[in-house]
C-alpha cells in the first residue's frame, strides 16, 4: 500500500511543507495556552511570590520555545532522516538479530542519495514515503514493496491548473514524439532524465546560463556518455559523444555555450524546455542554422536569458543592455534578395532622376 | 511664389530632427543588428544593441510628442485626406513628379498657408507615421519583451513571425527615408527645404 493520504487530502504539493509547520505551531499554541492559564489561576490564589515565580518561570519556558521556532528543522527532513540515516551513505549497519550483533554492509550504490542535492531539489519538502510505500520503514524492507509501480510526473503534475504554467500535458506530449520514447518501451519514463531525487528546474530560475547548460547537458550524458546506464536501455553500443561530435569545430566551446538539446531537439514557443528528442540524422547540424539566421537558439535557450536579464537588472537598464537576442534570426535569403532589389530601383531611380533634373535645368 | 510662409513652428522642427536622427541611428544599428558579421562589424554588436534599444524607446516617446502635437495644435490639418479625388490627385502629383518637373511644368499642388504637402507627400507621411511607425513600435517592444509575443501563430513561432515583421517594416522606413531625402532636394534650390527646416520658413 502506498501512502498515497497526503495527495488525497493536500493535492497542492508545494504547501505540503508549509501544512506541517502550521499543525506543529498550532499544537504548540494550544499546550502553551492551557498550560500558562491553568497555572496561573491555581497559583493567583497563593501569593505575589509564587505569580513572580510562574512568570519568570514561564519567561524561561519560552525562550527554548522560541530558539526552537528559530532554528526548527522541517517535519519530512526529520522523517526522511530515518531513510537517509542507511540511504544517504555508502554503509549502513543495523543489528542483527540471528548473529546477536552489530553489523555494517555496503548500500547499493544506486540506492544511495545525497540528501543536500535532495534538500535542493524541486521535491525537498516531500517525505520519502510520499511516493515509496509506508512499509519502507520497517527493516528489513520486504522485498515485494520494489515489485510496486512507481509514480510517474503526470500523476502528481497531470491536469492541475497549480502546474499550468510548466506545460505539463506539452512535455508529455513532445515526450512520446521523441525518440526517447518511440524506440523504447514504456520503460523509459521521465525518471531517466530527471530524478525525482535530484532534479530542479534551472532554466527557469538561472542566474548563470552556463550553470544552466551544464546542468542540462549534464542529464543527457548521464547515459551518453555513461555506458552503464546507457545499457540500461538498449543492446547497442554506447557511442562516444566527442568523436559523433568531432565535425563541430571549436567542441568545447559549443558543449560549454550549447544546450544538447538546441541542436537535437525540435524547438516549441509554448515549452520552457523543448522535450522531443529527433533522430539523429534529423539534428541540426548547418552551422548557419545557428550562426547568423538563426532560429532555433532565439526560441529557446536565450529567451530565457533575456528575460533573466532584465528581472535581475531592474526594467529600463537591462532593456537598453539586451543583448541577448541572437539577431539575424529573421534573416531570410529571399527577403534580403527582394530588398536589395527594391533598394537597388530606389537607387537607380533616385539617380536617373536627379540626372534628368540636372540635364534639363 | 516668392512669398514666404512659416509653416514648421519650433516643436515641429524640434520633433523633426530628433525624429531624423533617430531614424537614421536605428536604420545604422539595425542593418548592423541584421547582417551581424564578426569580420565586418558596421557597429560592434553589442554597441549596436544599446544603440538601437536606447534609440527605439526614445523615438517612441518622440512619437507620442508628434501625435499628441498633432492633435493639440493647428500643424495636425495638414495630414488630413478626403478619399474623394484622392487617386486623381495622386496621378496629377506622380505626372508631376516624372515629367513636369523636367518640363519646368507649373506645380500641381504649391505650397501655401494650408496646404503644407502634395498629395503624395500627405499619403507617404501618413502611412510612414500612422502605419509604419506604430507597426515598428508593436514589433520592436515586442522584441524586447519576448514574452509578450504569441508563442504560436498557425504553427510559426510568434517571435519570429514579430522579428520578420520588425525586419521588413525597418526596411520600407529605411527606404523611406532616401526617397524622402531625396525628395528634400527639389525645392527652390536643392538645399532650401533643408533650410526651411531649420529656419521654419518655406
Amino acid at each position: 500500500m502506498r501512502s498515497g493520504c497526503f495527495f488525497h487530502f493536500h493535492p497542492f504539493l508545494f504547501f505540503k511543507d508549509y501544512y506541517h509547520k502550521l499543525n506543529k505551531c498550532l499544537i504548540n499554541i494550544n499546550y502553551i495556552k492551557c498550560r500558562r492559564f491553568k497555572n496561573l489561576i491555581q497559583y493567583m490564589k497563593t501569593d505575589l511570590k509564587n505569580i513572580l515565580i510562574i512568570v519568570t518561570g514561564l519567561l524561561f519556558l519560552s525562550l527554548p520555545t522560541l530558539a526552537q521556532d528559530d532554528t526548527e528543522i522541517p517535519a519530512n527532513v526529520i522523517q526522511n532522516q530515518k531513510c537517509f540515516k542507511c540511504h544517504g551513505d555508502k554503509f549502513y549497519s543495523f543489528f542483527n538479530e540471528s548473529q546477536g550483533k552489530q553489523v555494517k554492509e555496503r548500500m547499493n550504490p544506486y540506492f544511495v542519495f545525497d540528501s543536500a542535492t535532495f534538500y535542493s531539489s524541486n521535491h525537498k519538502s516531500f517525505i520519502c514515503t510520499d511516493c515509496h510505500s509506508s512499509d519502507y520503514s520497517n527493516f528489513p524492507h520486504d522485498g515485494n514493496l520494489r515489485m510496486e509501480a512507481k509514480f510517474l510526473c503526470m500523476d502528481c503534475h497531470g491536469g492541475d491548473d497549480t502546474y499550468a504554467k510548466f506545460n505539463f500535458e506539452g512535455v508529455d506530449n513532445e515526450f512520446h514524439q521523441s525518440v526517447h520514447s518511440s524506440r523504447h518501451d514504456e520503460s523509459f519514463t521521465c525518471w531517466m532524465c530527471h530524478n525525482p531525487h535530484t532534479y530542479k528546474i534551472s532554466a527557469r530560475n538561472t542566474e548563470n546560463l552556463t550553470l544552466t547548460i551544464a546542468y542540462d547537458n549534464a542529464i543527457c550524458l548521464n547515459c551518453h556518455a555513461d555506458i552503464d546506464n546507457y545499457q540500461m536501455l538498449t543492446e547497442k553500443e554506447n557511442p562516444n559523444v566527442l568523436e559523433t561530435h568531432d565535425w563541430l569545430p571549436n567542441q568545447k566551446a559549443h558543449f560549454a555555450n550549447v544546450r544538447c538539446i538546441e541542436c537535437h531537439a525540435q524547438t516549441n514557443d509554448s515549452l520552457l524546455v523543448a522535450h522531443l528528442i529527433l533522430p539523429k540524422d534529423k539534428a541540426v547540424k548547418k552551422c548557419v542554422q545557428c550562426h547568423q539566421s538563426n532560429s532555433i537558439l532565439m526560441a529557446s535557450l536565450y529567451k530565457f536569458q533575456s528575460l533573466e536579464r532584465r528581472n535581475k537588472a531592474g526594467f529600463f537598464n537591462a532593456s537598453l543592455m539586451n543583448d541577448s537576442y541572437v539577431i539575424g534570426a529573421n534573416r531570410n535569403i529571399y527577403l534580403n534578395i527582394i530588398s536589395l532589389v527594391i533598394f537597388g530601383f530606389i537607387i537607380m531611380g533616385i539617380a536617373v532622376h536627379s540626372v534628368i533634373r540636372i540635364l534639363k535645368k | 511664389m516668392s512669398e514666404r510662409l512659416y509653416l514648421y513652428p519650433v516643436w515641429v522642427r524640434l520633433w523633426h530632427w530628433t525624429n531624423a536622427i533617430l531614424c537614421l541611428l536605428l536604420i545604422v544599428s539595425g542593418v548592423s543588428l541584421q547582417y551581424s558579421n564578426p569580420e565586418y562589424p558596421i557597429i560592434r554588436f553589442d554597441i549596436a544593441v544599446s544603440m538601437h534599444n536606447i534609440a527605439g524607446i526614445l523615438l517612441t516617446l518622440s512619437y507620442f510628442v508628434f501625435v499628441i502635437g498633432n492633435l493639440t495644435t493647428s500643424n495636425g490639418r495638414y495630414y488630413k485626406t478626403q478619399l474623394n479625388g484622392l487617386f486623381e490627385s495622386l496621378k496629377k502629383q506622380f505626372i508631376y513628379y516624372t515629367i513636369g518637373i523636367f518640363t519646368h511644368a507649373e506645380k500641381p499642388y504649391p505650397v501655401t498657408k494650408d496646404r503644407k504637402f502634395n498629395p503624395l507627400q500627405k499619403v507617404s507621411y501618413l502611412a510612414a507615421m500612422y502605419f509604419f511607425l506604430p507597426l515598428i513600435f508593436i514589433t520592436g517592444w515586442g522584441l524586447l519583451f519576448p514574452e509578450t509575443n504569441l508563442t504560436n501563430v498557425f504553427g510559426i513561432s510568434g517571435l519570429h513571425l514579430t522579428a520578420l515583421l520588425h525586419g521588413i517594416i525597418g526596411f520600407f522606413i529605411s527606404v523611406f527615408m532616401f526617397v524622402h531625402i531625396y525628395f528634400c532636394t527639389i525645392g527652390t534650390t536643392t538645399l532650401s527645404n533643408f533650410k526651411s527646416m531649420f529656419n521654419g520658413w518655406h
